[in-house]
């Protein structure tokens, strides 16, 4: 089912900018237009592009947003997972929850002594 | 007899059905009537009829929206352990499934079995994050029934109600709602630690208007207490059942509500994403229970000052209730809310 959504509708997670974009919504509560527009400007694409994975593709790559990977394509020195959430939230100027608990526990940052 | 030739068509329990033009036609349009008198809401335009038919007389097994118009998929269960550990579960859906978000979560998925594994279900989130790069909610279902005996420590009001003893299952409902909260709060509390990007609550209300409130509850003491963390706030149903039915949240009673009533309280509360709910008819066609849900819906999308992501999965927004949704149903339900009601996501 969850494919069938993709095919049909998806703007493709992570082979094109559907997390990004997803990212927006979830922590920020724009709305798609919003969203779309505000990833698009961060990274110098159209709101079309967002979706078209050979497009995006190249800009994942040159802002080290993480690619998608199998045995025979490989990419070991380009930024990926924890890495890729770095470079995301640095070029989208969107905290990430998990980046900054990162930074606090390995003293790159001082963590907070309370929540 | 007709001469028109016959289309391939789904019913809402996923069997095949050949249905005419003509006949699909008249389905759309008594399931948006069907709307109508039930929900209270405008009917389709003419052009957003005319779009379902097409849409439903298509002898395609795949449609799609247009390039351009592609949307957040909201990926629910994602890690919920399908053929690997659920870490590589989600690196599955990312990778190959193109998931937009992810979502770790219990097998059971309910809010009230996590509070006792919290620590265990953190530290699988944290590694998770470690080795993913799409945004990761941790996701329940408030299911506040199993607050109530025999599961849980709280009067049954299932069992209240039926004996005429209004006034304590009313109470009933309303001590378990405050527990819902309680273990909701301290859910999010450690999810945060863990680095969550957000927290699901799905299908809530399926308790009924208790259990909505207490989402709304929590969702409103976890937005406050943690602005960078999102709160998706997906229904179980198209409209909330009056279990207790005199429960109000910020002045607005909650039994009876349909999506566009839910939709301010959740706004309210500060969601940062809902998730509208309509069930399906598994006696009429999916084009008959797609035209109703476009129709129950709109009304939403002109006032939603957050995203609305349609719930479109097993029996529900005009998907079949079936365990393998058919992808050709599927699909026509995610071309028809994305090109009618301009959702934000599914």
């Amino acid at each position: 089912m969850h494919n069938a959504h993709a095919q049909a509708a998806g703007l493709g997670g992570m082979r094109a900018a559907g997390d990004l974009v997803a990212r927006m919504q979830m922590t920020r509560g724009m709305r798609l237009p919003e969203a779309k527009q505000y990833v698009a400007d961060k990274l110098g694409v159209t709101p079309f592009d967002l979706g078209d994975t050979a497009t995006m593709t190249e800009v994942r790559n040159e802002f080290g947003f993480g690619r998608i990977h199998s045995y025979a394509i490989s990419h070991p020195w380009q930024a990926n997972f924890i890495e890729a959430k770095f470079n995301i939230s640095r070029v989208l100027d969107v905290p990430i929850l998990c980046v900054e608990r990162f930074k606090e526990r390995t003293g790159m940052t001082e963590a907070p002594t309370t929540h | 007899m007709t001469g028109e030739h016959r289309i391939p068509t789904r019913m809402g329990d996923g069997t095949l059905a050949h249905l005419t033009k003509s006949e699909i036609r008249a389905d759309v349009e008594d399931g948006v009537a069907q709307a109508v008198r039930r929900a209270k809401v405008a009917p389709l335009e003419t052009d957003e009829v005319d779009h379902l038919v097409e849409i439903y007389a298509s002898p395609a097994k795949m449609v799609g929206v247009d390039l351009g118009d592609e949307i957040v998929l909201s990926c629910d269960g994602s890690g919920m352990k399908t053929h690997a550990t659920r870490e590589q579960d989600m690196q599955s859906y990312e990778q190959w499934m193109g998931a937009d978000l992810l979502e770790l979560c219990p097998g059971d998925y309910s809010l009230k079995v996590v509070r006792t594994i919290l620590p265990y279900e953190a530290q699988c989130l944290h590694d998770a994050l470690l080795s993913t790069v799409a945004p990761m909610q941790y996701g329940v279902m408030p299911n506040l029934g199993l607050y109530a005996k025999d599961d849980g420590p709280c009067e049954n009001w299932s069992l209240l109600l039926p004996a005429g003893r209004i006034p304590e299952a009313r109470a009933a409902c309303e001590e378990a709602a405050e527990m819902a909260v309680a273990d909701a709060v301290r859910m999010a509390d450690v999810m945060y630690e863990a680095g969550a990007d957000a927290i699901d609550f799905d299908t809530t209300g399926a308790s009924g208007d208790p259990e909505f409130w207490a989402t709304l509850r929590a969702t409103e003491i976890i937005r406050e207490k943690y602005p960078d963390m999102g709160v998706q706030l997906g229904m179980a149903g198209e409209f909330v059942l009056g279990m207790h039915g005199e429960l109000e949240y910020k002045g607005k009673r909650l039994a009876g509500m349909w999506p566009l009533e839910q939709l301010h309280v959740v706004q309210e509360a500060g969601a940062t994403m809902y998730g509208p709910v309509v069930n399906v008819n598994t006696g009429k066609s999916c084009a008959w229970n797609t035209a109703r849900a476009c129709a129950i819906v709109k009304p939403c999308m002109d006032e939603a000052e957050i995203p609305v992501h349609m719930n479109a999965g097993m029996g529900v927004g005009g998907v079949p209730m079936f365990v393998h949704p058919p992808g050709d149903a599927v699909a026509r339900s995610a071309k028809a809310f994305v090109d009618i009601l301009k959702v934000d996501g599914l």
